[in-house]
């Protein structure tokens, strides 16, 4: 019940943030600050939710940091969204497989 | 409008945003496995997709939940994550004539993404509803499904098998994040303040009590307002 409630909330939340300023604004922000944080806002949560936790996604902290070195380094590199998720998810499948072997 | 232009711009939607629909479905088959890594069923995991249709939101929301945090968190988690949308509706009213009724506003408000927001700024004819629909039509229908087959998957198969899969959701983020932090100072600062504070509530002794949710917000906030503080962003940014 506990999960539902929660599902409907956040729903609910995320779509009266979107719908508010659509159907009620019809004046555009002028505030720079205002502004600035809005735009700085996503990266510094997907940063805030990537990092420490990526440590903690996989048995162990040597995979996960090695799925997040190779995402940096694939994405510093220019590489498509889809295809740094894909290696690094593979990078991590190896890793933790070689900790399977070795019986870790 | 008749019948044809609005099927024909209806169609123009579906085809505009056909590839966020399949990138949809790559990035939420992450979540679904992430989500079903923490313990929550199949069903729900496509619910939250389905009804809230949004990556770092549902995954912040995710986190509280799992944590069985309050629904205070949750609200207050929602409500800094996807504050950006509010933003982007806002710039969007601007493309809006008067045959953008109430209702239509409230139906298209729904699906108003990142990328589906980025794809209705870029079109150079003016904006019609039925071209709305068709840009939400199928990203809806691949983040959703995305979602089902990586809860399936991650039921189905081993638990390092599914833990591997859920990394591609934070490799998803990384790549989302560090081109724009290689091209812009103020984003790498911003990441870099950012990641430090999420270390520090995760490792130092005072600082670890606070929940993830709350943490994950605040992280967000200071980096936020320290960097629109230190490097303001020139207006136009706003419908990048």
């Amino acid at each position: 019940m506990y999960f539902y409630i929660c599902v409907a909330v956040m729903a609910v939340t995320t779509y009266l943030i979107r719908m508010l300023p659509l159907t009620l604004f019809r004046k555009k922000i002028t505030n720079p600050f205002v502004n600035s944080f809005l735009y700085y806002v996503p990266c510094a949560c997907l940063t805030a939710m990537t990092v420490p936790a990526i440590f903690f996604a996989t048995g162990h902290i040597v995979s996960g940091a090695v799925g997040l070195v190779c995402a940096v380094i694939l994405a510093f590199c220019g590489l498509k969204l889809p295809a740094v998720a894909a290696v690094s998810c593979t990078a991590v499948l190896i890793c933790e497989l070689c900790f399977l072997g070795v019986g870790i | 409008m008749n019948r044809s232009q609005k099927t024909r711009e209806y169609v123009s939607g579906l085809k505009n945003a056909s590839f966020v629909g399949v990138g949809y479905f790559a990035v939420s088959f992450g979540f679904g496995a992430l989500a079903a890594s923490k313990g929550v069923s199949v069903w729900g995991a496509t619910l939250i997709s389905l009804v809230n249709l949004t990556s770092a939101g549902q995954f912040a929301g995710l986190t509280v939940i799992v944590a069985l945090g309050s629904l205070w968190e949750l609200i207050l988690t929602q409500l800094v994550i996807n504050s950006r949308y509010m933003l982007m509706s806002l710039a969007l009213t601007q493309r809006l004539d008067k045959s953008f009724t109430a209702p239509k506003r409230m139906v298209m408000a729904f699906f108003n993404t990142d990328e589906i927001f980025a794809l209705s700024m870029q079109r150079q004819s003016p904006l019609t509803f039925p071209y709305m629909l068709g840009l939400g039509t199928l990203p809806i229908i691949g983040w959703s499904a995305g979602t089902l087959c990586g809860a399936l998957a991650g039921t189905l198969l081993p638990a390092f098998v599914r833990d591997s899969l859920s990394v591609s959701l934070y490799a998803m983020f990384v790549a989302i994040v560090l081109p724009d932090a290689r091209s812009h100072r103020g984003v790498l600062i911003c990441v870099l303040i950012s990641a430090l504070l999420s270390c520090g509530f995760e490792f130092l002794p005072l600082l670890s009590s606070v929940s993830d949710g709350v943490a994950i917000v605040l992280c967000t906030v200071i980096a936020a307002a320290v960097c629109a503080a230190l490097f303001p962003v020139k207006q136009e940014r706003e419908d990048d």
